[in-house]
């Protein structure tokens, strides 16, 4: 059958399941909307935690940035991973034991603040709205390049779905699609890494197959993907030549960020307790880390095959008979350009130069020992794409692999529309302008900034899609949440004399650095040169996370310490299940027990 | 916890504060340790194929946070046991 046809089946199927759990699990109240209801089990939080986490970027680009950067590609692999262990070990079962419903929440409580409370609004929808951005261009994507639907159209059918199950089921309906995306996604990436990896080394397991032999010889897989880019002038694909420094700190802030992020913090608020917040970190990591032990060996595979098919091989205009012309070089003695590159061409994800004019197409390095050009040139996204058909997998897979990347960006957005639609109705409308306002009328209010926030969403991918500066901003939100936000909330729970003042402080202190940094450094013309102690724009949360931990606790020691209440309250939040209501630091709205 | 006379609140924090330094020093040493800062002299030993540093980077790391975590909560649900918080 043909591969369009199984596109269509599996994203329909998928689809079509997704709006199934939505109006199973409609939400009744705000509990049941914001937080699910507290009830959910432990490793299905965790399940609906990673697909929460993992993006179309984790999914569809990150094995093929790997591929590319070979050691340079581990920043993401530990800073994805790591931050939850900082997740589990300092924030999720405090903020669990807190049990409010989202992160400007506790920051208002904890700071007696509306202004502190705003600022936190702030950093969170700037946070999640350059990060939904991403998702929905990533829908679009998927849909112009397998349905041959444009992409705008596409995006719309994806708002259509993620509507169904926001803005009907809430939380409760994010948490049961996710849980649904992530056996879908999975299902999707393993599959072909599989394949490849019986392919490329004869071990099953990619994870296996990273460190065994190339089939059929008695060199390691990597010895030989080393020895194959040293020889055409790339570096060696097991080290780098990014400064150490900089490496380090890029991780720090993708670890940080990531402890930081709204949308995956909230997850935590939706187990029953403190202690299944800390299992349910530990699940989440499990699924995450099934998807990220796998990337690496998918990416070194990938380059490897990339350069076995593609390297020195003899290119076949669109206008000759790709089947006479192949044969015609093989009968040569020469490698024709594989079917999978011509079919991949049209999408422009592959380019191909022919700088000598010999035909024939070589990949090289900037430091190739032969002086040659390089002629090919591919984007990162192909691989995961692609993997299917290099590895000669059956048309249905490559549907399977679609459906994947969909369900991906979609339940990342479905998270990031909850922290939205949350920050507006409940932080700024109940908590903020009219505390008077009832359940009901809030639930009303959330429903619609929830259908808000998905059409701006939309339209934020149809946009941002034109000015293609999506990758450039992701900087942007791991660094902030790892300046702005994860310093106050860290030290709400660990410093009991941290006051609404040093509060402000550092929040200012971490958005206004990082943000003039970045923005210099990405929009504003700044030379690489200038790097502060040579971190680069990603990297530089981590260092004014520290600044921000600074002056936070500067200013606080200069002013007063926090009302006894809030003492009291954070006394609470450290010990599991002795939470207290607690008058006005809970601000007449203590978690009902 | 006002109604269990052997709870230790204080003793419990410390104790929490205390393991979780511990656990945060290994993460500390298995991703920015052997992953990055020491990843040069890890690499000239190997694990299967592949070389240890570079392996601590893209996979090693990983497995061992998965593993923290999961001793983290068992920990805790001892010390939880142990100063009388009913958690």
């Amino acid at each position: 059958m043909d591969q369009q046809i199984w596109t269509y089946i599996f994203v329909t199927l998928t689809f079509g399941l997704y709006i199934g759990i939505a109006i199973w699990s409609r939400a009744g109240s705000t509990d049941d909307f914001y937080v699910a209801g507290h009830d959910v089990h432990p490793t299905v939080n965790g399940m609906a935690t990673a697909a929460d986490w993992m993006s179309a970027a984790s999914f569809l680009s990150m094995a093929g940035l790997i591929a590319f950067l070979g050691y340079g590609g581990s920043v993401y692999l530990m800073g994805w991973t790591g931050g939850y262990v900082l997740l589990a070990l300092l924030l999720a079962p405090f903020l669990r034991e807190f049990g409010k419903f989202t992160v400007p929440d506790f920051v208002g409580d904890r700071y007696y603040s509306g202004f502190a409370r705003v600022v936190a609004v702030i950093c969170a929808l700037f946070v999640s709205f350059t990060y939904i951005a991403g998702q929905m261009k990533g829908v679009g994507v998927a849909f112009s390049g397998f349905l041959g639907i444009p992409a705008n159209l596409g995006i719309a059918i994806g708002m259509v779905v993620v509507f169904f199950y926001a803005v009907l089921g809430g939380m409760k309906g994010i948490t049961y699609t996710q849980v649904a995306q992530y056996c879908v996604l999975i299902f999707a990436y393993t599959v072909p890494a599989i394949f490849i990896s019986i392919t490329i080394t004869g071990n099953p397991v990619p994870q296996l197959g990273f460190i065994s032999n190339a089939a059929g010889t008695d060199v390691s897989m990597l010895d030989k993907l080393n020895t194959v880019v040293r020889d055409l002038g790339f570096t060696e694909y097991t080290s780098s030549t990014k400064a150490k420094i900089d490496v380090f700190c890029i991780t720090a802030a993708l670890m940080f960020g990531t402890a930081g992020l709204p949308h995956v913090i909230i997850r935590f608020f939706t187990v029953k307790s403190a202690q299944a917040a800390r299992v349910s970190a530990g699940w989440a990591l499990v699924f995450i880390a099934l998807l990220y032990t796998t990337a690496p060996a998918v990416g070194a595979f990938a380059r490897m095959n990339f350069i076995d098919t593609v390297n020195e091989a003899t290119y076949i205009a669109d206008s000759e008979d790709y089947d006479a012309r192949a044969a015609e070089i093989a009968a040569d003695g020469g490698k024709p350009v594989p079917v999978w590159y011509k079919d991949w061409e049209k999408t422009g994800l592959l380019s191909y130069d022919d700088h000598n004019g010999d035909g024939v197409m070589q990949y090289r390095g900037p430091a190739a020992p032969d002086g040659l050009a390089n002629e090919v040139v591919p984007n990162r996204d192909i691989f995961v794409l692609a993997n299917p058909q290099i590895a000669k997998l059956p048309g249905w897979v490559i549907g399977l692999v679609v459906a994947g990347g969909l369900a991906a960006a979609l339940s990342t957005a479905a998270g990031l529309l909850m922290v939205i639609s949350s920050a507006i109705s409940h932080d700024l409308c109940r908590r903020t302008f009219f505390p008077n306002m009832n359940d009901k009328t809030e639930l009303r209010v959330a429903r619609i900034s929830a259908a808000g926030a998905v059409l701006a969403a939309g339209l934020l991918g149809i946009f941002a899609g034109q000015l293609g500066f999506v990758a450039q901003v992701v900087a942007f939100a791991f660094g902030l949440a790892a300046a702005s936000l994860f310093p106050v909330i860290f030290l709400g729970i660990f410093w009991k004399r941290m006051n609404r003042e040093g509060a402000i402080a550092a929040m200012l202190t971490g958005l206004v650095t990082t943000f003039a940094y970045i923005y210099y450094f990405k929009f504003g013309g700044g030379n690489p040169a200038n790097y502060l102690w040579n971190v680069s724009p990603e990297g530089i949360g981590f260092v004014f996370m520290w600044l921000a931990m600074a002056v936070g606790i500067a200013v606080a020691l200069m002013t007063p310490a926090p009302p006894q209440e809030v003492q009291d309250l954070v006394e609470d939040i450290r010990i599991p299940g002795s939470r207290r209501a607690h008058g006005m630091a809970d601000g007449g709205m203590a978690p009902a027990e | 916890m006002s109604d269990d006379m052997t709870a230790d609140p204080k003793g419990y924090w410390k104790a929490t504060i205390r393991l979780t330094l511990t656990l945060l020093l290994i993460w500390f040493l298995v991703s920015y340790g052997a992953g990055i800062l020491f990843r040069e002299f890890l690499d000239q030993f190997k694990i299967g194929g592949a070389p240890l540093g570079f392996w601590f980077s893209q996979n090693g790391a990983i497995y061992v946070f998965v593993i923290l975590i999961f001793v983290y909560c068992r920990q805790m649900t001892r010390l939880e046991k142990k100063y009388g918080i009913k958690g």
